[in-house]
């Protein structure tokens, strides 16, 4: 243990995907059909991976927690994807999506996985198109692109404002198709409990039918998982109700390393919290900031007289509005990428200047581009999310500003993986938003979906006999002990659960709620050391409480949502410390990650010259230019920290500035 | 507000069920549907009584994945034109209002508890033939192969099905006309998806026949309830695809 | 590909293959009413315009024709009701468990009752078959022309026919239903047949209805005028058996409540 190698191939950067494709190993057509591959998840990624490797010849199983594959949450990403298609013809290459994912993820990612990634990025929309993703076209014919996410080039395919529904449907179409063919075995509404261990190597998973209760092993040559990120940590969230963290975290405590749990994308723009009921919060696309100007009043008392209903957003007038994210960012203004902007809305609200009910929530005011384009121009551009929020809030945004705030959308950690997408474990590979490996500290927009389809059509197919040219098909059955311990030790937790359940007195949620909301003061926009250390010795006794009281009624031989959501949020009791740990642990800001201890000051040089703002993030890369690799140490103990030292060889760390 | 709750429980599958009255107290009227639910359920799982809280299928809670269901007073998705189950709001309804709440029904879709219904036969017929074969990595270039806009446009309204099924909880006769029709015109009219085109339609109808879902009687609620809006042109779509495919079938060589 | 045998089976039991016989048997018989329609206003043209109108139907081709129409009617009768009947059953078993709470958001009226409809236009139509096809009433049966004694007189029939109160009223009920069915039912040809979209979505809804109206309107104007003696037999007596070829008016069609009272005084004085 304790050392991590990242297998990247030797090489110049731009040429070591295709030198790797060159030399990897192959396996034979009909050595392949004896591989038996298990998927967990079935998004962009997952659903992806299982039906290429199922094309490829390989015997794959399938699973999801929904009741079909086509849920996914990926199906709820909006805005885009982006490809170095360069269509446009402005001036858009494969080496500047690598820069501009490599500098937008604060310079903590791998340049060999972002250049890779940059480089598929052309082939995903080649093949999504070729399987009916209706993107949007121009009268041409040809395919339309827009800039996103404060990008200077328009490198963004999108279909209107649902481009993660049709790429997974796209993908789920192909799924079902390998379905057919009888080559991909699909368990819906199965939920992976454990990971399955055979001398070191991942070889199979143990799941719990969601309908029927049972619990049963299946067991295979090597595991992908692809089960998202673990946003819904902090309970409120853009991620689906059901996302959680429990397959990741399972194989953590196996023995997988953990990577950069700390990081995590706060959205800029979301519909403000509304009251305790509240069960999850919804993102309103980020392109609405292409038009829409955000503000709040310069003074907290005006602030204070909106939010208590005495005065509206028409009563500011135009010299006591502050356009904080134009003034602060003059270049990028209010397209500032989305830590940046999620943090100035935090800046401001802390300082009382909050116009939701609440005090958290700030103004996105379309008045001036009504005025410019007319009010059908931006009902053309955004009518759907106009009705979306109107549905939501109640109020209409083309005669009052929206009110946004900022919510957990995406987390960049995640199971640590090499080149080849495996883990330290051999046999576990893990893809999309479940791995940590391409968006660094912070990810761009349009670049999850980029990622995941990546993740599932281009790289595992190619990176996955690298370690199956080595196994013997066929060796592993569920009947080996290794299977009857791990189907054991989940049976215990649920009946140790259901046990305690009957007696309990508190609801799961309530429990959920609790860890969130403590995740959310201490581990969430702005973290300190204090409230860091301070939520890591709380943490214990939630988990105590948590197993002494947690309600279950019913029982675990049929669907019992409340066992579900107990077993995924004693996951993330745990989960949480180790975040917290990672947290405390990264004296640094970066990304989605900001310590308030580290940020710039009037006394900076880079401040002195005016390249950037005191209240930046301050990254220290002579200290923590790594990968923070977290790797399980038994329950109640301190996880061990294990680092990969990030290189930079094509492009050199900098001050991220978007003055 | 304070509401009056009439809701289908059913303890699985092979379960009568009946309806269950719950009154629902200080309901703020900006939660949304569910959450009044989940605040439901907190009191039910609050209260000594031991019972398991009203179950039923949610996920993304932002009107895409297609998982939330419930008949609201007698229409799928509520009243409310093109809006799912998740995104009804409770300013909608009136303090003292009674609000029936039951499960997707069709024979095809059966109860698997409560409100949960088991939607696969969707899945089901997308096998069947709803998609195009194309291996990963065998696509030409994106702009190889241009689309005029119109048509890409049709092809997206038909294409933004969620498959939740709502459809065929509408239709008195529980037929998947939409979500097949949509299907269908959603890849038929695409130049990609023109080569499969005969046998995608009359396999996905064969399979659609197979589920049990019923056919259709042209009354258009599924249009009405369809959350994503989706117009009923796509199953005279499908009528005609079919009919040219089934002589197609039975003339040529 | 299979045999065309077995594609004609697949075709008949896949559901829209069903709905496509419903479709295109529906739209032969609205076009059968059409034509029956504009041939039985001829009653206004006086009795030798209907009477001659009926010879020519039963000496078509022969005498052939009217069989091979009779035959395809039938027959497109018969597709019509087996096929909505198989799919009406298999509809009702799609959706076994009903909702507690049942709420219809755009379904007409007339398409919810397209199987009760169709089952007593069914009725109706064998009644009428009866009734003045095959004539099962001696009365109606035995009814020479009386300008032409060797034919039928079909115009004396149908007034015949229409007098007392039970069979117009059950005609009007019968026509009304079967224009209920139309309403729904033309508009449902154009969208079974894949011809209906948004854009003729409002074309196809008012030509079903002006074909409704019309063949509603043409229809009972006949018995209506019949049992409220608009128009009047002139040529035979009650009895329908004494020739009264002296008084008849050419037209025979009374306009006016002064020319019906006149006509019952002719008929009085005939007597």
């Amino acid at each position: 243990m304790s050392s991590l190698n990242s297998a990247i191939p030797s090489g110049d950067l731009a040429e070591k995907w295709t030198k790797y494709k060159a030399t990897a190993p192959l396996i034979n057509p009909a050595n392949k059909r004896k591989f038996s591959v298990i998927v967990v998840g079935s998004g962009l990624a997952g659903g992806a991976a299982a039906a290429t490797l199922s094309e490829l010849g390989y015997q794959v199983k399938c699973f999801c927690y929904q009741d079909s594959p086509r849920r996914a949450h990926s199906i709820a990403a909006q805005g885009g994807i982006n490809a170095a298609k360069n269509y446009q013809n402005d001036g858009d290459s494969v080496w500047r999506l690598f820069y501009d994912t490599i500098k937008g993820g604060d310079f903590r990612s791998r340049e060999a996985n972002v250049h890779r990634l940059a480089e598929v990025s052309s082939n995903i929309i080649d093949q999504c198109v070729a399987q009916g993703v209706p993107f949007a076209r121009e009268y041409g014919g040809l395919l339309a692109n827009r800039s996103f996410g404060g990008a200077q080039v328009s490198r963004t395919f999108y279909a209107r404002g649902q481009t993660g529904q049709q790429l997974l449907i796209g993908c789920y179409q192909a799924l079902e198709k390998e379905i057919a063919r009888g080559v991909v075995q699909m368990y819906p509404r199965t939920e992976m409990m454990d990971l399955v261990k055979v001398n070191g190597h991942a070889k199979g998973i143990v799941v719990r039918d969601l309908t029927t209760g049972e619990i049963s092993s299946h067991a295979a040559d090597c595991v992908i998982l692809a089960t998202g990120g673990y946003g819904n940590v902090f309970y409120l969230s853009t991620n689906a109700m059901g996302c959680n963290v429990m397959a990741a975290f399972r194989a953590y405590k196996r023995g997988a390393y953990f990577a950069n749990p700390c990081y995590t994308q706060i959205h800029p723009t979301c519909i403000p919290v509304s009251g305790d009921y509240q069960s999850k919060l919804t993102l309103m696309s980020e392109s609405l900031r292409n038009d829409g100007r955000i503000w709040v009043p310069k003074s907290a008392d005006v602030a204070a007289k909106i939010r208590a209903g005495e005065m509206t957003a028409a009563d500011v007038p135009e010299a006591e509005r502050d356009y904080y994210l134009e003034r602060k960012y003059p270049s990028f203004g209010n397209l500032a990428p989305r830590d940046i902007s999620s943090r100035s809305a935090k800046e401001a609200c802390d300082e009382g200047r909050g116009v939701a009910k609440s005090g958290l929530g700030v103004f996105l005011d379309f008045k001036d581009a009504i005025n410019r384009l007319g009010k059908d121009a931006i009902k053309a551009r955004y009518g759907n999310l106009f009705q979306m929020y109107e549905k939501i809030s109640g109020e209409d945004p083309y005669s009052v500003p929206m009110k946004i705030y900022p919510a957990v959308h995406y987390t960049m950690g995640g199971l640590w993986v090499d080149y080849n997408l495996m883990s330290n474990l051999p046999g576990l590979h893990v893809l999309g938003e479940a791995n940590f490996s391409d968006h660094g500290a912070n990810r761009l927009g349009a670049s999850a979906l980029m990622q995941g389809l990546a993740d599932g059509y281009f790289v595992i197919p190619a990176t996955l006999p690298s370690y199956l040219v080595n196994e013997t098909p066929g060796k592993i059955t569920t009947a080996m002990p290794e299977f009857r311990e791990a189907e054991e030790s989940v049976h215990d937790r649920v009946n140790l659960l259901m046990k305690n359940g009957t007696k309990g007195t508190r609801t799961v949620d309530s429990f959920h709620r609790e860890l969130g909301l403590l995740m959310w003061d201490k581990c969430g926009m702005a973290r300190n050391k204090a409230g860091l250390e301070e939520a890591i010795a709380k943490i214990p006794g939630i988990r105590e409480d948590f197993w002494a009281n947690v309600k279950i009624p019913g029982d675990s031989t049929q669907v019992n949502m409340e066992l579900e959501k107990a077993g995924r949020v004693a996951d993330f009791i745990d989960f949480a410390e180790m975040t917290c740990h990672d947290a405390l642990n990264r004296e640094e800001s970066c990304g989605g990650h900001f310590r308030e201890e580290y940020q710039f000051t009037e006394d900076d040089p880079d401040v002195k010259s005016g390249y950037t703002n005191p209240g930046e993030a301050k990254r220290r890369d002579d200290e923590f230019s790594y990968v923070a690799a977290w790797g399980d140490n038994g329950p109640g103990k301190k996880p061990e920290l294990i680092k990969e030292e990030l290189e930079f060889e094509a492009v050199k760390p900098s001050v991220r500035s978007y003055k | 507000m304070n509401l009056t709750l009439k809701v289908w429980r059913q303890a699985h599958a092979d379960d009568r069920g009946s309806i269950s009255t719950y009154e629902a107290k200080d309901i703020p009227e900006e939660a949304s549907f569910l959450e009044m639910l989940d605040i439901v359920n907190e009191q039910i799982l609050e209260g000594d009584s031991g019972e398991e809280p009203i179950h039923f299928d949610h996920d993304c809670r932002e009107g895409i994945c297609g998982m939330c269901s419930l008949n609201i007073n007698g229409v799928p998705h509520s009243k409310e034109q093109g809006i799912t189950t998740c995104q009804v709001h409770m300013r909608k309804f009136r303090d003292g209002d009674t609000i029936w709440i039951e499960p997707f029904r069709a024979k095809a879709f059966p109860v698997v508890k409560d409100l949960i219904t088991d939607r696969t036969a969707f899945d089901r017929i997308i096998a069947a033939g709803g998609f195009i074969d194309v291996r990963t990595g065998s696509a030409v270039d994106a702009n190889s192969l241009p689309i005029p806009k119109e048509e890409a446009d049709s092809s997206f309204d038909a294409a933004a099905c969620i498959g939740c099924g709502a459809c065929v909880a509408a239709c008195k006769n529980a037929s998947a006309m939409l979500f097949v029709g949509a299907k269908a015109a959603h890849l038929n009219l695409l130049p990609q998806g023109e080569p499969e085109k005969d046998r995608r339609v009359l396999s996905m109808v064969r399979q659609m026949d197979a589920e049990g879902f019923g056919n259709c009687t042209n009354q258009y609620e599924c249009e009405a309830v369809c959350p994503k809006e989706i117009s009923a042109d796509v199953i005279a779509k499908l009528n005609r695809d079919y009919a040219k495919a089934a002589v197609k079938e039975a003339v040529a060589t | 590909m299979n045999s065309p045998g077995k594609s004609l089976c697949l075709f008949w039991n896949s559901s829209i293959g069903k709905k496509i016989v419903v479709a295109v048997t529906g739209l032969l018989l609205v076009g059968f009413l059409l034509g029956h329609m504009a041939g039985n206003l001829l009653l206004f043209a006086g009795r030798d315009a209907l009477n001659d109108y009926a010879e020519f139907l039963h000496h078509m081709l022969h005498g052939a024709g009217i069989w091979v129409a009779r035959i395809g009617l039938l027959v497109a009768l018969i597709l019509h009701v087996m096929s909505t009947i198989s799919l009406t059953l298999h509809n009702r078993a799609a959706r076994k468990e009903k909702y507690e709470h049942e709420a219809t958001v755009q379904a007409s009226k007339s398409s919810r009752i397209m199987a009760i409809s169709g089952l007593i236009i069914l009725a109706f139509v064998i009644f009428h078959i009866l009734h003045f096809t095959v004539r099962i009433d001696p009365e109606l049966a035995n009814m020479p022309d009386p300008n032409e004694p060797g034919r039928h007189d079909v115009y004396g029939m149908v007034l015949k026919g229409f007098e007392g109160p039970f069979v117009p009223a059950f005609y009007f009920i019968a026509i009304t239903l079967l224009c209920s069915h139309l309403s729904h039912g033309i508009a449902s040809i154009f969208q079974t047949l894949g011809l209906r979209s948004r854009k003729t979505e409002g074309s196809i809804k008012a030509l079903s209805w002006l074909v409704t109206a019309l063949l509603w309107v043409g229809f009972l104007i006949i018995p209506m005028s019949a049992y409220f003696k608009l128009v009047s037999d002139k040529g035979h007596a009650s009895t329908g058996l004494i020739q009264q070829g002296t008084v008849a008016d050419s037209t025979g069609y009374s306009p006016g409540l002064n020319r019906v009272q006149s006509a019952i005084q002719q008929g009085t004085v005939a007597e």
